[in-house]
């Protein structure tokens, strides 16, 4: 089990891999607002534990392991934010220090009920788009059916926001959230579990995403797309 | 049957069909296929377009006459499915359940087969007699798309004809087909689903009486099972222990998929419809070295420095060639119906003279605004729209549309308001949500229209000077950005994001071209020209009555001490109503000028200028606002803009008397 600082270190690491590639030394530091040389310290406890590959004077990058961990405290880090917001009405500028307490308590069924409540919202305050929750389901709704909390199994693969896709990348939908008519409008247009959708370009400044499935090409509002979610298609060679 | 004589192609009806004068067909199918295109080529120019009873949806018809026989077509809204619950998919399921045509004509994009085919199997549920056009055949052999129409024919049990209807390919056959199948009625196979939901839907038929609420059972049964609230509703009364049985069966398959029942039928169908596309569908390989005409051209259209530019360029080509041509063509019109009967308002008389001069100034008025302004505008904007450049502007400009509390579609009717408001409020049926609808239809009557341009540019930019008139302009875009982000706060109600179909890019078509524009200035004529007639009948009998007076006493409180604007502009801005750009040729009458900067100061100019082009909608965009929304919406808009004005214009006046 991971302790509660090392989750704090592993989000930092996946924000500063997501915009610079590899996390330095210094950069973590700097942004945990910690010494160097305890981060260095942390660096070597993460790698041994398997969730970061670790090379000395280069920085850090996350394993898959990692990756799966920080996404989860992400995750749990935005859904509190919405509820502190949305739910107590605190203010926005303090919502982030707020939630990056509670968020290393917080329980897989908490977590769950938490989304419930807020029905499953898309993206936190901030403007940060909210991962899908790791449960085995197709879309909300299956959730939202059930009256008792029987957290189900995880998901095999990681899933990927279909706007986290680079242009002509590939996925095949694997869970869309939201209530059912943004799932029903979706699948009438051909965009069914399990399809192959690929994205054609993204429009500036979080435009419309376009995107192309079963040989047509359409344009997705982004919040529309943000509901939805891939597993990465592999390449036949 | 009149001319059956002369003609022998034609199979006479077999015996046991009864000859009717008149059949009715209807068309259906996904948006973007060549639907208005193959409606166009078989109705030609003799169409009927108007709504559907009750519903701000476009309802056109025509006649087709093949062979001596009269054959009614209803192109039906393009959508995609009939399970969720828009206005149009009500329209067109009720419309082919209820009014039961004699064929439903499928028009399906032959390189997207897999999703027509979708629709195609929701259609063939509602178990009318069934054609399949499969139309843009030459853009499906472009892209190595080959499909084997026969055995399509065979699995769906329909004729399918081959067609491209822009060149009018295979209307000929289309026609044939039509008046083949009022007589055979070719009833499309029933399609299977997996056993799973196949089982249920039959077990829910069983608990069906036969022929209720006029839909087929076997429709009813998925309905049921998909939990749609119209037909558990109607079915309620009748049978509810098959509604009682459709939520249970329905549960169950929530369990077994873990995705609403919706969604899963949809997946059932897309299954169907990519077993019948692996049937009957090859492609064959080409060289993918080519990039495409449309990926290419989109590289441009959506770039994000290049497609702005290209945008404003597109956009501001448009209005300035609009006024270049429009005001040269509009001073040889006025001339040359000047030379037909007087022009100025006749203030003594017997009344018929009255009555006709009047008549008279208003349809010259109409023509000489129609003609020069608002076709081109709609010739050229029909042009970019039938090309598919129209929708890479409404994606580039869907964020700024949010903010505005609408989404990149309703940049269509936003443009249009720059031609004329009354077509701009029709194309507001674009959008889905009734709020988005309404914010839309708001903002458009403050968009300036052309008479408003016209006010404008005539009275500003030659009086005061041009960058005045620019000025104008700015404050008002503020305004429709200010205005729609509280409209999107104090109107209750939902937004639903842009799902949009990009079509490729194409050589606009003259029939689709043409036909939409004389759609969009028929809608005009229809409502322009009689309130133009009879508002200015009015005016000229108000003159002869010698009303100007009492009514300038009366409003005089607002234009002398709220606006600073002499007394006389009272009477100008009631004439505005009716029309606009009759405020500038009211104002000339009663000053006995046309040279406005001797009578008003540049501060009384510009306030004028800015009050006429926000205080009310005219009478003919207020008509046809409350055709779409009714008329407690169309006078909140107008009691909204009135005290916009009064406002805006009280404060105008008080900030620049300061400054200049």
């Amino acid at each position: 089990m991971t302790s509660e600082p090392l989750e704090e270190y592993l989000e930092s690491i996946l924000d500063i891999e997501e915009k610079e590639g590899i996390a330095k030394t210094s950069a973590i530091a700097k942004c945990l607002k910690v010494s160097p040389a305890s981060v260095t310290e942390a660096l070597q406890v993460l790698s041994e534990k398997g969730f970061i590959h670790y090379e000395p004077y280069r920085g850090a990058t996350l394993t898959d392991h990692g990756r799966e961990m920080a996404k989860k405290v992400k995750r749990r880090h935005r859904l509190l934010e919405v509820f502190l917001t949305d739910i107590l009405h605190i203010n926005r500028e303090k919502v982030h220090d707020e939630a990056c307490k509670m968020e290393h308590t917080l329980s897989d069924e908490t977590e769950c009920a938490l989304c419930k409540l807020l029905k499953a919202p898309a993206r936190c305050p901030h403007g940060s788009l909210i991962e899908a929750c790791d449960r085995r389901v197709e879309s909300c709704s299956a959730c939202l059916a059930e009256k008792e909390m029987a957290c189900g199994s995880a998901r095999d693969h990681p899933l990927i926001p279909l706007t986290a896709l680079e242009p002509g990348q590939k996925g095949v939908i694997a869970f869309i959230r939201g209530d059912n008519r943004v799932v029903q409008r979706l699948s009438d247009l051909g965009l069914t579990f399990k399809t192959e959708i690929a994205l054609v370009r993204k429009a500036p400044l979080l435009g419309p995403v376009e995107i192309s499935v079963r040989k047509t090409r359409l344009a997705l509002d982004h919040a529309i797309a943000d509901h939805v979610f891939v597993q990465e298609c592999v390449e036949k060679a | 049957m009149a001319g059956c004589e002369n003609c022998s192609g034609c199979s006479r009806p077999s015996p046991g069909a009864p000859v009717r004068d008149e059949y009715v067909v209807a068309l259906a199918g996904n948006a973007n296929v060549g639907k208005s295109a193959t409606f166009n080529q078989l109705t030609g120019i003799d169409q009927d377009i108007g709504n559907w009873p009750g519903k701000t949806v476009e309802r056109a018809e025509g006649i087709l006459q093949h062979r001596g026989q009269r054959i009614r077509i209803i192109d039906l809204p393009g959508i995609y499915s009939i399970s969720t619950l828009s206005t149009e998919e009500q329209v067109s399921r009720e419309f082919i359940a209820h009014d039961h045509p004699d064929v439903v004509v499928n028009v399906i994009d032959a390189s997207a087969l897999e999703r027509n085919l979708f629709f195609t199997l929701q259609l063939s549920e509602l178990e009318s007699p069934l054609i399949l056009t499969l139309n843009q055949m030459d853009l499906a052999s472009e892209k190595g798309i080959v499909i084997d129409l026969r055995k399509l024919s065979e699995i769906l049990g329909v004729p399918v004809i081959p067609t491209v209807a822009i060149h009018g390919k295979g209307m000929a056959e289309l026609s044939d087909a039509i008046l083949e199948a009022v007589r055979t009625r070719p009833r499309p196979h029933i399609i299977e689903y997996g056993r799973e939901v196949e089982d249920r839907i039959r077990k829910i038929m069983a608990l069906l009486p036969t022929g209720a609420g006029g839909y087929p059972p076997r429709w009813t049964a998925i309905k049921l099972l998909e939990g749609d609230s119209d037909t558990v509703w109607e079915a309620k009364k009748q049978s509810p222990e098959a509604v009682q049985a459709a939520q249970v069966f329905g549960k169950e398959l929530e369990k077994m998929h873990g995705e609403p029942v919706g969604t899963i039928l949809s997946g059932e169908r897309y299954h169907v419809s990519e077993y019948i596309v692996s049937e009957v569908m090859k492609i064959r390989t080409r060289s993918d070295n080519r990039i495409s005409l449309t990926e290419w051209i989109d590289k441009i259209a959506l770039h994000p420095v290049l497609g702005y530019v290209l945008l404003v360029l597109a956009i501001g080509g448009l209005l300035g060639w609009t006024f270049i041509i429009g005001a040269w063509l509009s001073d040889h019109l006025t001339v040359f119906l000047a030379g037909i009967a007087p022009l100025h308002p006749l203030v003594s008389g017997s009344v018929t003279d009255i009555v006709f001069n009047g008549a008279w100034t208003g349809l010259v008025a109409a023509l000489t605004l129609i003609i020069p302004y608002v076709i081109p505008f709609y010739l050229f904007l029909s042009l970019i729209e039938d090309s598919g450049f129209l929708t890479r502007f409404s994606l580039m400009l869907d964020m700024g549309m949010h903010k505005l509390g609408l989404h990149g579609k309703a940049i269509i009717p936003l443009i249009l308001g720059f031609g004329c408001s009354v077509p701009a409020c029709f194309a507001c049926r674009i959008i889905e949500s009734p709020k988005q609808k309404f914010i839309a239809a708001f903002l458009v009557t403050l968009v300036p229209c052309s008479a408003r341009i016209i006010v404008i540019l005539s009275i500003v930019a030659v009086f005061v000077n041009i960058w005045w008139a620019f000025a104008l302009f700015l404050f008002e875009f503020i305004l429709i950005v200010i205005l729609g982000r509280i409209a999107f706060r104090v109107i209750p109600g939902e937004s639903v994001g842009m799902i949009m179909e990009m079509p490729d890019y194409h050589v606009p078509s003259s029939s689709v071209v043409l036909g939409q524009t004389w759609t969009r200035t028929r809608s005009l004529i229809w409502i322009v020209l009689p309130s133009y007639v009879i508002g200015s009948i009015a005016i000229t009998a108000a003159y002869a009555a010698g009303l100007l007076g009492p009514i300038n006493t009366l409003l005089s409180p607002i234009t002398v001490l709220l606006l600073g604007l002499p007394a006389l502009t009272g009477i100008v801005f009631v004439f505005g109503i009716i029309r606009k750009e009759m405020t500038i040729l009211t104002l000339a009458a009663l000053f006995g000028t046309t040279v406005f900067s001797a009578v008003l100061t540049p501060v009384q100019l510009i306030v004028f200028a800015l009050v006429t082009m926000i205080y009310i909608p005219c009478l003919s965009t207020i008509l046809a606002l409350a055709q779409e929304f009714g008329w407690r919406q169309a006078i909140s808009i107008c009691l909204i803009e009135i005290g916009l004005a009064v406002g805006i214009g009280a404060v105008a006046f008080r900030v620049m008397s300061l400054v200049l």
